[in-house]
């Protein structure tokens, strides 16, 4: 006989309101039935009703852990539709902003899975790594979670001495290699809690269509920074790593090789960051009616604006955002059938969802 | 007041127990929230334990500008809690729905639908802040305790990242950060 548990909206293992319906066959699930909305502010159809300042401030607030990618994103659109293109510090500084926050949210997700594995004392190793990473963005913009620095054509801040930085960031490398990388890659425990459960095979990755880690994890080699690099990646060398088997093991490898590639990508940048300007500097904006949209690469795969413009507006006629959980999520139920229903947390947990994103 | 209820006071003082809520946040305030009781801003120092379950704890922290969805979760939740209860919203979305402003979907500020006691201002607040918070909560629970007297609330000072004596804080009330520079 099969029965409905429900899980959430406002459950202890869940970071955000979600509702989570698992039809079970005694401690099997057999299907999974997921309801978001509940963190639906209705941003978009705000953003209509700010002007070309204030939206990138509202566009900040979509997520808490992201929060530069979508400002990022929304200014590469714009600045299509101004006709700006930023010089090639801001250009840097944007790579170097955009990696340490896939870095924090990296390692924040390891400690969320840490808990919900039942390792907490990893859990409390990875937040405390993660303040060594937040030391970094709050010496750069002077926040710690929306840091306000991309505007259109560059960015609000300098990094005024990017070897200070550096020398912060192998710091943390060290301590990455030291502590967080060998339990999640070596350990037993991670290892007997994560291999073989919630596995998303590489065909139904394909139909799902799933972005980012969780995409990697199952075998498709894709990446917006390699396949069509934004800001100054296409002068960085960097691997993309891809693990074949789709499990939650699978993706807490790619996630950990990832902390180390984006090490290597903030040392290359830190070190060949040129001289010069950090933005246009141009006061007065002109928009061009239109729409243009941008790609970027976020901490959980592919985020897309598209942002439309009427002529000699303020406010733009339309942003539209994809955000990475909105193609993952459906990958959920895939995953957890046939899963046992104590799995299920590490499970959905596993694709890093960001239900605040989503719902918008 | 007999012996029993002063031990309950200091009891009450000493070990809140946190019930944290997502009344439709953008993560920010919640992540500041679990990032104030790891290592290095250790709020457990204060008693404070996260708790799952609305029914065994004491403080009733909620983030987000409650979204039409959240109201009636935020209701049945604040009701489950056992009194004496504190509320601490925190961030400026509880308080004042922020950038969210003039949205249809929302339904907040927050108290408009349950009492707030602490407000933590900030966008979002820092970890020292969401502490200091939780301790003056904790403090009106003891007082709570002792007298069931309604008790105004308490609007946090603003908390900056330490300065390290390089401005002149001309708030006299502005608290010293207890974090420490590596």
């Amino acid at each position: 006989m099969s029965y409905k548990i429900p899980m959430g909206p406002y459950h202890p293992a869940l970071e955000e309101p979600y509702k989570l319906d698992l039809i079970c066959e005694g401690e099997t699930v057999s299907d999974a039935k997921l309801h978001i909305g509940f963190n639906f502010r209705g941003i978009e159809h705000l953003a209509e009703s700010r002007n070309y300042i204030q939206v990138i401030a509202l566009m900040e607030r979509v997520c808490g852990i992201c929060s530069n990618i979508h400002t990022l994103t929304l200014c590469q659109a714009m600045e299509q539709l101004t006709g700006q293109t930023p010089p090639p510090r801001a250009q840097y500084i944007r790579v170097v902003v955009a990696e340490l926050e896939r870095l924090h949210s990296h390692v924040l997700w390891a400690g969320i899975a840490a808990k919900l594995m039942g390792f907490k004392t990893m859990f409390m190793t990875c937040f405390e790594l993660r303040e060594k990473v937040m030391d970094i963005l709050q010496a750069i913009s002077g926040n710690r979670v929306n840091y306000s620095m991309n505007r259109i054509g560059g960015v609000n801040r300098d990094i005024d001495d990017p070897l200070a930085v550096l020398a912060m960031v192998e710091q943390l490398e060290r301590e990455m290699v030291r502590t967080v990388i060998p339990i999640f890659t070596t350990s037993t425990t991670a290892r007997l809690r994560c291999a073989g459960i919630g596995v998303l095979s590489n065909r139904k990755a394909v139909s799902c269509g799933v972005v980012g880690p969780t995409a990697r994890a199952s075998g498709l080699p894709q990446d917006l920074r390699r396949a069509a690099p934004y800001a100054a990646y296409s002068e960085m060398e960097f691997d993309v790593p891809v693990q074949q088997d789709g499990d939650v093991r699978a993706r807490l490898l790619v996630r950990a090789l990832e902390i180390m590639e984006s090490c290597k990508i903030l040392r290359q940048a830190l070190t060949k960051m040129p001289p010069g300007e950090i933005s246009t500097g141009d006061a007065k904006i002109a928009f061009s009616a239109g729409t243009a949209t941008s790609r970027v690469e976020a901490p959980r795969g592919e985020v897309m604006y598209s942002v439309s413009w009427k002529e000699s507006s303020r406010n733009p006629s339309r942003v539209h955002v994809r955000t990475p959980t909105f193609v993952n999520m459906p990958a959920i139920r895939w995953m957890v059938i046939g899963a046992r229903l104590a799995d299920t947390p590490l499970i959905q947990a596993s694709i890093d969802p960001c239900y605040s994103c989503t719902d918008r | 007041m007999n012996l029993w209820n002063r031990l309950m006071c200091y009891s009450r003082r000493r070990s809140p127990w946190l019930f944290h809520m997502n009344g439709g946040s953008c993560n920010g305030c919640d992540i500041e929230l679990i990032a104030s009781l790891t290592p290095r801003y250790d709020a457990e120092q204060l008693g404070v334990r996260l708790e799952g379950s609305p029914r065994h704890a004491d403080i009733l922290c909620i983030t987000g500008p409650v979204t039409h969805n959240a109201v009636n979760a935020i209701k049945t939740v604040y009701g489950q809690v056992c009194g004496p209860k504190a509320v601490v919203a925190i961030g400026s979305c509880p308080a004042t729905t922020n950038v969210f402003i003039d949205s249809r979907t929302l339904d907040g500020p927050l108290n408009r639908h349950i009492p707030v006691d602490v407000f933590v201002p900030g966008c979002p607040p820092r970890p020292d802040a969401i502490i200091l918070g939780v301790a003056k909560a904790a403090e009106i629970l003891a007082e709570r305790a002792a007298k069931k007297i309604p008790i105004d609330p308490v609007v946090m000072p603003l908390v900056g990242p330490p300065c390290n004596g390089a401005c002149a804080c001309s708030t006299p009330n502005a608290p010293k950060s207890t974090e420490e520079q590596p």
